[in-house]
């Protein structure tokens, strides 16, 4: 574009606006006193002696020469350029396209200078129509970016036309450049978000603090860079966007789609919810097997997920479009392992063999219980047991065991197609066949959970007797009214009776001991075992795969802070930096966006578990789903 | 401006700090910690190959000593990436604020951006272990309180330097400081 002088004709234009081309000061016609605008108003309150910090965007510096447009935050003494503005151009225009801005995102825009780059030699000219351009737009404090074509030495002068406020401050301030990648500001979001309140009127939002200012200024300016330089709009700009919008067709067709896909995903969604609400469920029998199975407990679990990815609401903020995201991949990386685990299974036919291994199995199980009892039975590890209370618990397990070994043997024709339609209920989710597997050992392994809940039974029983019968021998006795510990005066019957019980209990202790203790082992072990399954199901469920491959593939995304690096730096020139962005880590990925599990983890601290094992309660591994909102 | 002088860590090894001074408002230091020694190198992966060799004189199995090999890899690469710290960069600059960067031994580099206007103070403390030793420190601002401290930022934590120069590190960060405090304490 020759910036020699052009015409000062401004033909056809009325009389109101005047066409601003570049040229020789004289050639300007009738330069129009406009009120001034906001900025101005704005600028008029800023910090003396500060240094003025120019936030310029990378894409600009190779730009024309033009007017700077942007925002100026005067608490921080900085000023933020958005895009330049080239010749010709006509002022009414640019305040126009400022203000429709300022409406559509709230943000005070306003033309902060100028900038040149000088691509030949001695435009002298060219510097004093740009100083003359101060007096349309008028600006405190007005910039004055200056470029050497092919240079990397800037100059910068920030001017005040205004009397200072206080006597002695200088009318130039010093200027420090900051470069910064306009694309990745604008797509980048800020942990923790800057909590800035929606303003409900009027001109700029109340300035977060510091850098987050800069972020908050070009996220709420996109309005700016929708247009590019093929457009024939009446302003032409440079900024990241000004080569060419960018756009994908992917994302575009995927928007089309993804309103009918919702609506039609939300509607089989609502029937199935409102199908396992219905009343058949909540009869006694079936709501208690629902409530204690996991599968149950995780397919609510997705098919609450499922509802929240496919309602026909838009995400409000940046943070609910990350958790569907990320509930949208976890579920299909869920649904993917899924089928993979299905087709290992089918691929070399495995489901046969692994029915008919089942049964052997849990008949071998039952052989080594029996083969415990009879050793409990007779003298365990050298240990002297009461030989009548033994027989007497060691038959009646005995016969519990023979029990359930029939029942295995009853269900064994029909274990195949159990097991296939299990194998097919995969295809749901690696996460429904993982839960499905821990329900099948807890249902085989329930004569195990029996024996635990007669030994630990007995064992409390034996305790509580126990405890009283102390007391009573050292002559004290528990007052259930005062819920404490208070002295009592027993009859000498009473003592002879309670003394001969105390020592029956004290000679018994050890055989029930014995027997609790070796099925409380057991149990421990099988929910051990329930326990790492659960833990994979929760792993799969709540990490973010999303976010976690967004850091990975596009880590300006999600930004932690900024960083600086000083560029080449000549003694007598402005300062210049380049800000980039820093990105989360890792481990603050996972945190911040971690989605809730079921809940379903043990949680009791071991000080609890310990008391309660010593005094045969009762433990309950992981809280049912009812327990968790108490 | 630019000048490099050398000095020594708590522990007696060599450091070498170097001072940009990019304008009056903007200064940098990079303190180099002394780089990994050969003769550690060599002593630790000594010792490992020999226990792994004892291990497979006993049980005759080769996957002993690939399996020493894998993991004397994977330590040092591991060791490069996330332990050892090559320089310690501390940049401040008048009313943007204190930036403190580590370069790793494989080309990582961490880096922490405090802004000016949480930076309440730089200090030098003092801390007891086993003998007294200096620790250059930022102080952050309480935004509930306004004469309180909510975090104290230590800085050059791995290259640990002694008082000396600490304290050239101090003064030009008063500087910048005290400059910063004026213009903004000013109405």
């Amino acid at each position: 574009m020759g910036l020699v002088s052009r015409g000062a004709a401004a033909a056809g234009v009325g009389a109101a606006s005047a066409v601003v081309r570049p040229g020789p000061p004289h050639a300007v016609p009738h330069p129009i006193p406009t009120p001034p605008p906001e900025g101005a108003a704005l600028g008029s309150s800023r910090v003396p002696g500060m240094v003025l910090k120019a936030f310029f965007p990378t894409c600009c510096a190779s730009a024309d020469s033009g007017l700077l447009v942007g925002r100026w935050v005067p608490e921080q003494s900085s000023a933020v350029v958005l895009a330049v503005v080239h010749f010709p151009f006509i002022p009414l225009q640019v305040k126009e396209l400022l203000a429709q801005v300022h409406q559509a995102g709230r943000v005070g825009l306003a033309v902060l200078g100028t900038w040149c780059h000088r691509r030949q030699e001695a435009e002298e000219s060219l510097g004093h129509f740009l100083e003359g351009l101060g007096t349309i737009f008028s600006h405190e404090p007005w910039l004055q970016l200056c470029r050497e074509q092919g240079s990397k030495l800037w100059s910068c002068k920030a001017t005040r036309r205004q009397v200072p406020p206080c006597p002695g401050a200088p009318y130039e301030d010093q200027v420090m450049l900051v470069f910064y990648d306009q694309r990745k500001v604008l797509l980048s979001q800020l942990h923790p978000p800057a909590a800035l309140p929606d303003c409900l009127a009027g001109d700029a939002a109340p300035s977060a603090g510091g850098l987050a200012a800069v972020f908050d200024t070009v996220a709420r300016s996109e309005a700016l860079f929708r247009s590019d330089r093929f457009d024939d709009g009446p302003v032409r700009l440079s900024h990241w966007q000004s080569d060419g919008v960018e756009a994908s067709i992917l994302a575009e067709l995927a928007k089309r789609a993804s309103g009918p896909v919702c609506v039609l995903l939300a509607c089989l969604l609502s029937l199935v919810s409102a199908a396992s609400a219905c009343r058949l469920f909540k009869l006694w029998p079936l709501s208690f097997v629902w409530s204690k199975l996991s599968v149950c407990e995780q397919l609510r679990h997705r098919l609450e997920q499922l509802t929240l990815v496919f309602s026909t609401q838009k995400a409000e903020n940046p943070t609910q479009l990350m958790r569907k995201a990320n509930v949208l991949v976890s579920v299909l990386l869920d649904v993917a392992l899924g089928l993979a685990l299905l087709s290992w299974l089918r691929g070399k036919d495995r489901i046969g063999p692994l029915a008919e291994a089942l049964v052997p199995v849990a008949d071998h199980v039952a052989e080594e219980l029996q083969h415990l009892l009879q050793w409990l039975m007779g003298a365990p590890a050298g240990l002297k047991m009461n030989r009548a209370l033994d027989q007497v618990l060691g038959r009646f397990f005995l016969y519990h065991l023979h029990l359930w070994i029939s029942y295995i043997h009853l269900m064994s024709p029909f274990i195949e197609r159990i097991l296939w339609h299990v194998g097919l209920s995969a295809c749901l989710g690696l996460t429904v066949a993982l839960s499905i597997l821990s329900d099948i050992i807890a249902l085989l392994t329930f004569h195990i959970y029996c024996f635990y809940v007669y030994g630990a039974r007995l064992y409390c029983l034996k305790i509580c007797g126990l405890s009283s019968l102390w007391r009573l021998f050292r002559g004290k006795k528990w007052n259930v009214l005062r819920q404490r510990v208070d002295s009592c005066s027993y009859d000498l019957d009473q003592l002879f009776i309670g003394t001969l019980l105390f020592t029956i209990l004290v000679f018994l202790l050890p055989t029930t001991a014995l027997y609790y203790l070796v099925f409380t082992l057991l149990r421990l072990l099988v929910v051990a075992v329930q326990g790492l399954m659960h833990l994979l199901v929760d792993l799969i469920n709540s990490l973010p795969l999303y976010s976690l491959g967004l850091r990975l593939c596009r880590p300006y995304r999600l930004a932690a802070g900024v960083k600086f690096r000083v560029l080449e730096h000549e003694a007598g020139r402005p300062l210049r930096l380049l800000m980039q962005i820093n990105p989360l880590p890792y481990g603050r990925v996972v945190h911040t966006y971690r989605l809730p599990s079921c809940g379903c983890h043990p949680t009791h601290p071991w000080g609890s578990l310990c008391r309660k094992l010593f005094f045969g309660e009762l433990i309950y591994p992981w809280r049912q789903r009812g327990d968790k909102q108490a | 401006m630019e000048d490099e002088r050398s000095f020594s860590d708590i522990c007696g090894g060599r450091l070498a700090l170097q001072r940009r001074y990019y304008s009056p408002s903007c200064r940098e230091f990079c303190l180099s910690c002394p780089r990994l020694s050969l003769r550690s190198l060599t002593a630790v992966t000594c010792t490992v190959w020999l226990a792994a060799y004892g291990l497979f004189t006993l049980c005759e199995n080769s996957m002993i000593l690939s399996a020493a090999i894998f993991i004397t890899l994977l330590g040092l690469l591991g060791y490069l990436h996330f332990v050892k710290i090559d320089q310690e960069t501390l940049l401040i600059i008048d009313s943007l604020g204190i930036q403190m960067t580590s370069s790793y031994a494989s080309g990582k580099e961490s880096t922490t951006f405090i802004e000016m206007g949480k930076v309440k103070d730089v200090v030098i403390n003092e801390a007891i272990y086993m003998k007294v030793i200096y620790y250059l420190c930022i102080l952050l601002k309480d935004p509930m309180e306004p004469h309180g401290i909510s975090q104290v930022v230590p800085v050059f934590q791995s290259a640990k330097p002694r008082l000396d120069c600490l304290i050239e590190v101090y003064r030009s960060c008063q500087e910048i400081l005290a400059h910063q405090k004026a213009t903004s304490a000013s109405p």
